[in-house]
């Protein structure tokens, strides 16, 4: 992990001194602020119509209506946005040359991957932290299930992190960060929808199918589960492709 | 100092360099030459440990490349070509990821940029963005990386492209300012260059090394021809014809402005045999006045191409491809 700390600094102030960590953030709470208000406005009618009906009043409560689809949105605006943060992570620097410079620097492969890993990851945190406004304005309203919040939360950040992971790997394929953005949307959507041909595959394939699935993994999070299974998933997707990342930095420098 | 011994590098099947050997001893200046894809840019990244090499050995201050890669970068200073600096840093932004990716103990890392930007000349444009800089500061910039932590080794490939005259003595002048303490290998396609810079030239040709030696002993002791200039009043076709039938004559060539009545010929011969005696008697057995004659002696650019062109016509062009290749 040598030198990471200097290549996450000079990430970071990327992200920050060019416009697109801004740009990506303010997309990201735009998209979730109008979905939360929709959302918020959905449950100001249904507890509108509910006042006249116990019956129903008794049913409707805010995780159901605010906070699981909040966390479905946010998560689906992600798969989106991830692509953009990532797609210039080695494609710029391939395409400028200056990975060359980089790689004659005293800093070991996994010290680059990781300066990287955690600069993207940093922007991220930043991202779902500004977002945090909105659990909190419920907060002012009424009692939020914590513990679904929460939840849903951790499931996102693990999400995000596997996405960076992924994107940061298929950035290193390319020197066109469109040709990175576009695979890395359209590997993390597959990785996304995985689960839905698992009714025409066979059983043993449809579980693994199902296993490598995101969508599968991210729902117990936003009922609030933290599960063993469901965290490993996240943390192990993130290893490997940080893992595939190095060694793809290892074949671009015997590619010379 | 830097030991390299049967050096080969392959791109798939074609073989970059093949069996490079060489040795640059510390506080050596040594000009690495060679037409464009002759394999310069190629064994400077296997020394700068940015690809490993597909065999052979290369000693860097006495480590291995492929064993002690961090060791070795943490000694040696590289401007690649084209310079590929992060446009959207601003100049002193850029030397502190530099130093602190090279290392430089927090402490030191301000006066050692300092001193880095003095030494090149970039002091005053500390705080621009890099990318509205002109070629030359750019150029200043990349050497400024390149010292920060002032390795004992620098690795230069071409590090005067594109600039004007000015800019090129400047740069020039501070490489000579480098060899007191420091080794260079410094790569360019300036031949006046290597002569005024470097204490020594390696020439590399279709991957493999055709000349080494000091820019003098080149210039001097290299080549099958030796060559003078004749200036005779008479007209040019006399003169050529008492010249082209003196024996060991292998060219003649009428050259541009003489006075009315004069010609100035441009006379090659063997090397081995000095012909101007001979050259002086035909003149005067044909009537015509010798006015001048002057030996005249090879430039390093004439060294460098009779190299680079001998080896491309002592070898077919399949056969040359052919050579490149592994046998599959």
């Amino acid at each position: 992990m040598s030198g990471w700390y200097a290549v996450f600094r000079k990430e970071i102030a990327n992200f920050f001194v060019s416009p697109i960590a801004y740009a990506v953030i303010a997309c990201f709470l735009l998209i979730t602020g109008f979905f939360f208000w929709a959302n918020v406005s959905l449950m100001s009618l249904v507890s509108l119509q509910a006042a006249n009906n116990p019956m129903i009043s008794q049913r409707i409560n805010m995780t159901d209506i605010i906070i699981r689809p909040l966390a479905q949105n946010m998560s689906i605006i992600l798969l989106f946005l991830m692509p953009l943060l990532t797609m210039r992570l080695f494609s710029e620097e391939k395409k400028s040359g200056s990975i060359e410079l980089l790689m004659t620097y005293p800093i070991t492969d996994t010290g680059v991957v990781c300066g990287k890993f955690l600069s993207a990851a940093c922007v991220l945190v930043v991202m779902l932290g500004s977002s945090l406004v909105f659990p909190l304005l419920l907060l002012t309203v009424g009692e939020p299930d914590l513990g679904a919040l929460a939840g849903g939360y951790v499931g996102i950040l693990l999400m995000g992190v596997s996405f960076v992971a992924l994107g940061m790997f298929l950035s290193t394929l390319s020197e066109n960060q469109i040709i990175s953005a576009a695979i890395s949307f359209g590997a993390a959507l597959l990785f996304w929808v995985m689960s839905w041909i698992t009714s025409f595959a066979g059983e043993t394939s449809g579980y693994i199918i199902r296993q490598l699935s995101i969508l599968e993994h991210i729902e117990s999070f936003q009922k609030g589960i933290l599960a063993l299974s469901d965290v490993s998933f996240f943390v192990f997707f993130a290893a490997f492709f940080l893992f595939l990342t190095t060694r793809s930095l290892e074949t671009y420098r015997w590619r010379g | 100092m830097i030991e390299v011994e049967g050096l080969t590098k392959y791109f798939g099947r074609l073989a970059a360099i093949r069996d490079v050997n060489f040795r640059v001893e510390s506080g050596e200046i040594v000009g690495f030459l060679g037409p464009n894809g002759a394999g310069k840019t190629t064994t400077m990244r296997i020394l700068t440990c940015y690809t490993p090499a597909s065999g052979g050995s290369a000693k860097v201050l006495g480590m291995d490349v492929n064993n002690d890669s961090l060791k070795i970068r943490q000694q040696l200073g590289y401007l690649p070509e084209n310079v590929p600096l992060y446009d959207w840093m601003r100049v002193q932004s850029y030397l502190e990821f530099v130093a602190r990716a090279k290392k430089v103990p927090a402490r030191q890392r301000s006066s050692e940029i300092e001193r880095v930007a003095n030494a090149v000349g970039i002091d005053k444009v500390m705080g621009k963005i890099i990318r509205w800089l002109s070629k030359g500061y750019r150029q200043r910039v990349g050497l400024a990386q390149a010292l920060i932590g002032d390795p004992p080794i620098l690795i230069l490939d071409e590090p005067t492209i594109g600039l004007d005259p000015k800019q090129i003595r400047e740069i020039r002048n501070l490489i000579k300012s480098f060899s007191r303490n420091r080794t260079v290998i410094l790569s360019t396609h300036i031949l006046p260059e290597v002569s005024q810079v470097c204490d020594r030239v390696i020439i590399i040709n279709k991957g493999s090394i055709v000349a080494e030696d000091t820019p003098s002993n080149l210039t001097k002791g290299h080549g099958k021809s030796a060559r003078c200039h004749i200036v005779a009043r008479a007209p040019a076709q006399e003169v050529t014809e008492a010249v082209e039938n003196t024996p060991h004559v292998t060219g003649v060539r009428i050259m541009d402005g003489c006075a009315a009545g004069e010609t100035q010929v441009s006379v090659e011969y063997e090397a081995d045999i000095d012909v101007r005696p001979d050259l002086a008697r035909a003149l005067i057995q044909r009537n015509i006045d010798l006015l001048e004659m002057r030996s005249v002696q090879a430039s390093l650019e004439d060294v460098f191409i009779e190299l680079v062109t001998e080896e491309g016509e002592e070898s077919a062009p399949s056969d040359a491809v052919e050579q490149q290749e592994v046998a599959s």
